[in-house]
Parts: C-alpha cells; structure tokens; sequence
C-alpha cells in the first residue's frame, strides 16, 4: 500500500500546536515509517507538489490569506483535521472578536507603552502586501468542512499522534480521559 | 419549579434504567438517585453540602441537563418528585446525546475559552463535555457581546462564560441575607447582576463560597487563580460524576 501523505498548516495560531505535535518525540520515528511527508512548515515545503491524504490545520481565519490557504489545502488534501482551541473555536485570537477592528489596531500600534513613543506618525501598517484582517476571527470549520477535531490548546502529544495513527492505520482513535482537555 | 425540597417519611418505590431503587415522597428523582449512587449530570442543581455551604439542596430548574425519561416522557430529574411505580431511563444513549447538545449549547452561546480561564480543570461546565466526549461543538459560535466587571476588590464577574444557571441568585447571600446577584431581562436579553455595594464588602470566604457556588467561571475569586497545579485539578484525572456517592450518606444505599 502506498504511504499515506501527510501536510500542516499553522494558520491564526502560535505554533504552540505544532510544538506539541513534536512532542510525540522519538515516537515521530515510527510515523516516519507509516507515512510521507508534503507541504508543512516542519520541513519548509511550501507547495503542494501532489495531493494529500490527511492535514493538520492549526489555528483560525483572522485574515484573507487564512482563508485563501485553508481553501486550498481543502482542495488538496482529502481528510483535514482542526487541531487546537484556535482551529476549532478561534482561541485566544478569537478574543478580539467583540472589539472593533479600528480599537484594536489603536491599541497595538498606537497606545501600548512600547508603541506611543516610537511611532510619532501614528502610522497603522497598510502596505499593499499585507494579508487584510477579517471583521472577525473565525474558526475553521466555518469556513470549509472539517473532517475530525481535536481540543486542546495545544492538545496533548498523545491525543495527537493517537489520532494520527489511527487514521494512517484504518483504526478508531483511541480517546482516555486524561488526553482529552481543553487547556 | 421547586427551589427548596421538602421531603416526607412515606416510601416510594421507582426503578432508574432498570434498578429498583426507594425514595422519600416529596424527594427528587435527582436526590433519590444521588441517594442510591446513581448519576445523573446537573449544572444548575446543587445538592447542600458544608463545601458550599448551602442548608438545603437547590434546583432552579434551568439548565435540563438532568433530562430524564419518566414512563417515555421527557422530564428534568431536579425538579420532578418522585411517584410510585415511576420507570425512569436515564443514562441511554439517546438521553447521553440530548445532554451533549444542551453543552453544546452552552458553548457556543457564550464566549469559552477555556485555556484562559482560571476555573478550567474544575469548571462542570468542561467537565460535562468531557464526560461526554464533545471534540468540537455542531453549532455556530455566536461570539455574543457580554460585559466582564472586575471592579470589585475580591470578585472577578465574567459574563461570558455565565450559563444563567441562577445558582448564584439562589445561594449566595450576604450575612444577613441580602442577595449579591439578580437576574435581569428575559429571552435572549436575560443577564445576571451583581450588587456592586455589596459586593464590594464581602469576605474571603464568601468570595470563596461563591467561586465555588457558580458551576463555571463566570465567579472568581480574585488573585487565587490558577492555584491548584495541572493535572490535580478537580476534573483532570477523573470524569465529573465518578465521585456519585451521596455526601450525606456516604454511599450507604437506603
Ligand atoms: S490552540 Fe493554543 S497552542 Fe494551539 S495555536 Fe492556538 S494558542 Fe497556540
Ligand atoms: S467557564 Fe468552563 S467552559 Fe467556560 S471557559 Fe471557563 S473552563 Fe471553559
Ligand atoms: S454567574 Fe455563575 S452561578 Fe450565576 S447564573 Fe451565571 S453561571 Fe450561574
Ligand atoms: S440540573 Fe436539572 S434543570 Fe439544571
């Protein structure tokens, strides 16, 4: 049987989830075996060359480029996982979601102790190139359907590589109590 | 809608999916199975104990997670009393599933982010989706707009993660009797107060005391978050409801 092809995506998130994801440390030896790798900022390929089986997407939409790549790998890759708080509900980003976009922009860039003396012009970042924030941050399966979810922030590096090797095997992931949390 | 319970000395007898368990007239289905050990999962409900400091059980009635099945109707195990010969179904798969959405609910109705909250670990609220293994909610989150008051010197109120269970309405009062908090509005406006007076001049116990009352973190005690380390924290190493022994009778089945 062909191995498997696995991608990930780090979207509004810290990393923190792809953090855990290596936690699974010398276990990572054996998914070597079970599987490929394709495009994922573990080994810095940053285009699909073919298409995947399975995705881990951490963390939500809050800009367009978000959505832009979160359709994307929808279109490549055939199962997608939202791994974390952020994924799955937005997280800690998501709290700005009842504060207008203007305040917290003001806040950031013109406000802060660190920022009020050093930016006299009182300048917002606008440059062309920049990826436009959205009015909202939102969670992913809001955007394009999400085949499996898996709570955390991060989620425990066993909740992950359980999770991982029971969709490479064909298996019902296991899921214990202690593996499960939201925090 | 009962909010205190009387009870009588006459002799009730009901099964609870299957068991036969007896009862006091006038006692809940809930009590009756919290009496015989046997779960059934409650947020606004609240069995008195010297922890919270309540002198008699609470059931305001708002929250259904408690939905049972009576003789196939459905019905909230807090409020309704016990009758002879009630046959009552109530952890089915169907019931399980019920409960599940109504945290589902809960969760996208308010705004819960969980890793920042200081009542995670020991919220009954998380709790209960854990119990019931729920992975991502099947809903939209609303991400509704509420208000936080941290002005009090020793209570942090985050609207946000209240579930209006109204345990705090009903439980928590000053020493001689005031109410700290009320409920406002109706339907989707509906909200809980807080007497900022009041408030204000509270002890530590019953900023502890009402911490512990609220099923969620919407009451916390100011400057005594997140004291209780990863891992032991009330819900970490077991599910909420594996504790079900009644504290009154430590267990002993009547
Ligand atoms: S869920 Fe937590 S660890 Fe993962 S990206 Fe979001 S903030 Fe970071
Ligand atoms: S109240 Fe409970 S469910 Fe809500 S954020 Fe806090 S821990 Fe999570
Ligand atoms: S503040 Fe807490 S106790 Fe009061 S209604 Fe809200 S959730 Fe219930
Ligand atoms: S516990 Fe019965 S309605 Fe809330």
């Amino acid at each position: 049987m062909k191995k498997p092809i696995i991608a990930t995506a780090s979207l509004a998130g810290c990393f923190g989830c792809h953090m855990s994801f290596l936690d699974i440390d010398e276990r990572i030896l054996d998914l070597v075996e079970l599987v490929h790798w394709g495009k994922s900022p573990i080994n810095d390929i940053k285009t699909f060359e073919q298409d995947c089986d399975i995705a881990l997407i951490e963390g939500g939409c809050c800009n367009d480029e978000h959505i832009h790549t979160l359709r994307d790998f929808r279109k490549h890759c055939r199962i997608l996982v939202a791994v974390g708080e952020c994924a799955i509900m937005g997280g800690l980003p998501a709290m700005r979601n009842n504060i207008p976009i203007q305040e917290c922009l003001e806040e950031a860039y013109l406000n802060t102790p660190s920022t009020a003396q050093a930016n006299p012009e009182r300048i917002l970042p606008n440059d062309a190139e920049l990826p436009a924030l959205l009015d909202k941050v939102y969670p992913c399966h809001e955007i394009v359907k999400m085949d499996y979810f898996l709570p955390g922030c991060p989620p425990r590096a066993d909740l992950i590589y359980g999770a991982l090797t029971a969709l490479v095997t064909g298996q019902k992931a296991k899921l214990p109590y202690e593996v499960i949390k939201f925090d | 809608m009962s909010e205190t319970i009387e009870t009588s000395s006459e002799i009730i007898t009901l099964t609870i999916d299957g068991q036969e368990i007896q009862a006091a007239a006038g006692q809940t289905i809930l009590q009756a199975a919290q009496k015989n050990g046997i779960y059934i999962p409650t947020l606004c409900a609240l069995h008195a104990t010297k922890e919270n400091g309540l002198e008699s059980d609470i059931a305001p009635g708002t929250c259904r997670i408690c939905t049972v099945k009576v003789n196939g109707r459905t019905m909230a195990a807090c409020t309704t009393p016990v009758a002879q010969g009630f046959v009552v179904e109530n952890d089915t798969e169907e019931l399980n599933d019920l409960r599940k959405t109504i945290v589902e609910l809960l969760f996208v109705e308010g705004n819960h982010f969980c890793p920042s909250c200081e009542k995670s670990g020991s919220c009954d609220l998380q709790a209960l989706a854990y119990r019931y293994q729920m992975l991502s909610p099947r809903f939209r989150y609303a991400f509704s707009s509420r208000e936080v008051n941290a002005e009090s010197p020793k209570l942090l109120f985050d609207r946000n993660r209240c579930i209006l269970c109204r345990r705090c309405v009903l439980a928590i009062r000053t020493e001689d009797g005031k109410q700290l908090f009320g409920f406002t509005k109706r339907g989707d406006k509906s909200g809980i107060i807080m007497d900022e007076e009041l408030v204000k001049n509270i002890s530590e116990e019953q900023a502890q005391q009402a911490m512990h009352i609220c099923p969620v973190g919407a009451i916390i005690r100011k400057e005594k978050g997140f004291d209780t380390p990863f891992g032991q924290r009330k819900y970490d190493q077991n599910p909420i409801g594996s504790e079900t022994v009644c504290t009154t009778c430590n267990g002993e089945k009547s």
